[in-house]
């Protein structure tokens, strides 16, 4: 039990000794990307060779074997891509090894546990040059990793390494040597801004609520991460649940809240687990529960999971959901910060935007604002997605251009492909092209564009992405999520949908294009939610960027980027027909005719292009011209 | 009528989150998690034991996808669509999923219940995409020849 500051320190102290003794640490990445290309099997398999080694202990403290040997679950090391990541560490000695199997565990213990050689075949290469630590692969030393610290050197399950690293430094900083406003004060003036997508300032939700007559508040944090294409908030969770906790402890204890929600997407289980442990661990050392660390504060932390529905992202609707109603959003004002959860006032910020706190308490808004530019102080994560070499998570200062983003940490385009777009901000965002590479990303910035920083999706497309599609792909979700609550929203975006399947389809008219903008203008001003307001920004997005693609969908019947089905001709090839009429047989349609041993033909204007024909074709005659 | 077992079993859920209104997600997860589906008068005893409406409750099941009237399959596949997926091409991967069990948008349970293929919007592994979750097991970097011998491993009774 930790019951005042002094036991605390005291095990931070005992803890950070225990940190120090390890000989060396195996660090398995497990975050979701390395789980699933295999990475619980390696740690298992590390575990079973350390077991059995003579003069190895692998527990946490102190011992009188030859060596300690730690092997720990991590959050997200980063580079997915190359999964599953193990690191070894030896103080500040670290190796990177990529594409880990489980047949490697053995020579890695034999060679650079045991020894300290470097297995060659297994480190991060790129352009012919080997990387052996982390900070030295150019994707990793690009970044300014500040909310994503622990991640890939932590324990993510261990808060005795959460504490020995610094782990509630912050809290204890919050709640014995600063007042309520203090607290808050130093996070207005850090200019954090929510990282779940609208940027706003995080000093000023906390102002608002600690104004409030009522007394009953609650703090929460939305972890329903839903835009396809991002994964950040889920890679916090999951690899460093601890300091998410320890920020919004900070936030109830500023705005005298004592009770806690988390609202987890339900696509994430992993991240669901390591909460609930972190929940336990806590609860049981007494950090969480009533008069924490020997004052009156007391905090108690509850666990939501999503069931599937998008628009519980929205803040209302996140709230309803926790009371146990359908997620729809309401009418503001009143905002969340006047009546929230159960009518209360409620701090509700996203996962990110708590993770920021504890660094921000402890170091200050002055050094906060050092980082990132002007206007949007600090860093963000994004997870860099698409066609491009490195995909994975990454974590920079605000203000970074796209330029070093996609080229200088993420390698550049995959199988050096042209650029095309960049996708930002999901189904809410819009795209930013060639032009807009060297403009420094932040909140306002980006606006200007017409697209949002969001979550912080970043999805990479090349000339083989079809921009009509892709507007068709984001309105087909958001369609599906719509809430159905205004008539904006479930009547625009199913009529939009409506416009551009038919324009996929080549059955598209030119007057078509002015009635879709049309409807994503009257949808963006009259929705009643986030949701709907930003659902038309991708086809209004693609519509100013990419019109001369929708045109020639709609005239010559042709997509460049060889995607729409609709736009393929499939056509045969005389030098290899040999007339058989097996094609012809097979066409469901009668598109095919001609004569035997004679090269047939296949009429467009009846063809579905089912594919039928060139899946049986013996001699490959039958090809897609695009 | 459902056996005696599946109210003790809700009972025990019931008891976990207690009798509130608020309850009611969390309790329909559970019983979800447990035979794979909601079933209906499980909903209504619910509902009772809570103190909400009948209909009240349905419109909460309803409202959210995860819930399912209907049982599924042994193995529940969702395949990844989500945009990072979408443009690696993950929609190939389903179309073969469907013609290899013989489903469809509509007949998402194959007849022997053996397997429910849906699709999901990300499931924050896009650095591999495309993906798939088999229950709760991500599969990475999918292609339509990857997911047809998954399904005969998994017919023939093989884990993955």
């Amino acid at each position: 039990m930790i019951q005042n500051r002094e036991e605390l320190l005291q095990v931070r102290e005992t803890a950070g000794k225990a940190l120090d003794s390890y000989d060396c640490r195996i660090l398995v990445c497990s975050g979701t990307g390395c789980i699933a290309t295999g990475s619980e099997k390696i740690y298992e398999k590390f575990l079973e060779i350390c077991k059995d080694a003579p003069g190895v202990v692998l527990e946490f403290a102190p011992h009188d074997k030859d060596a300690h040997v730690g092997i720990k679950k991590t959050g997200c090391q980063g580079i997915c891509e190359l999964g599953p990541l193990v690191r070894i560490q030896k103080g500040d000695e670290v190796i990177q090894y990529t594409k880990v199997q489980v047949s490697d565990c053995e020579e890695i213990f034999e060679r650079s546990v045991k020894d300290n050689e470097v297995l060659e075949h297994l480190l991060y290469k790129q352009k012919g040059v080997s990387y052996k630590k982390p900070e030295e692969i150019p994707f990793i030393a690009k970044q300014t990793r500040l909310v994503l610290e622990n991640c890939g050197k932590v324990d993510a399950e261990s808060l005795d390494e959460y504490i020995a690293c610094g782990g509630f430094k912050a809290l204890e900083k919050a709640i014995f040597d600063m007042t309520e406003d203090q607290i808050i004060d130093e996070v207005d003036r850090s200019g954090l801004r929510g990282r779940g997508g609208g940027g706003f300032p995080a000093g000023k939700k906390w102002k608002q609520v600690a104004r409030q007559k009522e007394k009953t508040r609650y703090v929460v944090c939305n972890g329903d991460e839903g835009d396809p294409g991002a994964f950040m908030d889920g890679s916090v969770m999951e690899g460093d649940p601890y300091r998410l906790i320890e920020g919004m402890m900070i936030a109830a204890y500023a705005v005298k809240a004592a009770d806690g929600y988390i609202y987890v997407r339900a696509e994430y289980p992993m991240s669901v687990k390591r909460l609930r442990h972190a929940i336990a661990e806590l609860e049981s050392r007494g950090l969480l529960g009533d008069n924490i660390l020997g004052t009156d504060f007391c905090f108690h932390m509850h666990i939501n999971r999503g069931a599937g529905a998008f628009v519980c992202g929205e803040g209302s609707a996140l709230t309803a959901s926790i009371e146990g109603n359908r997620g729809m959003p309401r009418v503001k004002p009143p905002r969340t910060v006047e009546k929230g959860l159960w009518e209360r006032p409620t701090v509700l910020n996203n996962v990110e935007t708590f993770a920021n706190v504890p660094k921000i308490v402890l170091n200050g808004a002055d050094w906060y604002r050092s980082i990132g530019t002007e206007g949007s102080p600090g860093t963000k994560t994004f997870s860099l997605t698409g066609a491009i070499e490195n995909t994975g998570l990454i974590e920079v200062p605000m203000g970074t251009t796209l330029r070093e983003i996609i080229f200088d940490i993420g390698g550049g385009l995959k199988g050096g492909g042209n650029f095309k777009a960049v996708q930002i901000g999901g189904p809410s965002g819009g795209c930013l092209t060639e032009e807009h590479l060297d403009v420094p990303l932040d909140f306002d910035s980006v606006k200007k564009f017409g697209a949002i920083v969001g979550s912080g999706g970043l999805v990479v497309m090349d000339e083989h992405t079809c921009m009509v599609e892709v507007a068709r792909f984001f309105m087909s979700f958001t369609q599906r999520e719509s809430c159905g609550k205004c008539v904006p929203c479930r009547e625009g975006t199913k009529r939009m949908l409506e416009i551009l399947e038919k324009i996929v389809a080549g059955k598209g008219e030119l007057e078509d294009l002015d009635r879709l903008q049309e409807l994503a203008q009257m949808v963006k001003s009259m929705a009643l939610c986030g949701l709907g307001k930003s659902a038309p920004l991708p086809v209004l997005s693609t519509l100013r960027l990419f019109r001369d693609e929708y045109v020639e969908h709609i005239v010559d019947h042709k997509c460049r980027a060889k995607v729409c089905e609709a736009m393929k001709r499939y056509v045969i090839n005389p030098e290899f027909c040999k007339g058989c009429s097996k094609c012809a047989k097979n066409c469901p349609v009668g598109a095919i005719t001609g004569q035997i041993k004679k090269c047939y033909h296949i009429d467009p204007n009846i063809c579905i292009h089912c594919g039928a024909c060139k899946e049986n074709c013996a001699f490959d005659a039958i090809y897609v011209e695009d | 009528m459902l056996d005696q077992s599946y109210y003790q079993k809700v009972d025990e859920i019931i008891a976990c989150y207690g009798r509130k209104s608020s309850s009611l997600i969390p309790i329909m997860q559970d019983i979800q998690e447990a035979y794979r589906y909601l079933p209906g008068e499980l909903l209504t005893y619910v509902a009772e034991q809570i103190g909400i409406t009948e209909a009240k409750a349905y419109s909460v099941a309803t409202f959210y996808e995860n819930f399912s009237f209907e049982a599924k399959g042994k193995y529940v596949i969702k395949v990844c669509d989500g945009t990072a997926c979408h443009v690696r091409k993950s929609m190939p991967v389903l179309e073969a999923l469907y013609k290899k069990l013989g489903l469809s948008k509509k007949k998402r349970t194959t007849d022997d219940m053996m397997f429910t293929v849906e699709t999901v919007s990300c499931l924050g592994a896009c650095g591999l995409a495309p993906t798939m979750m088999v229950n709760e097991e991500v599969h990475p970097r999918m292609t339509p020849e990857k997911a047809e011998e998954l399904i005969d491993i998994l017919r023939g009774g093989g884990t993955v």
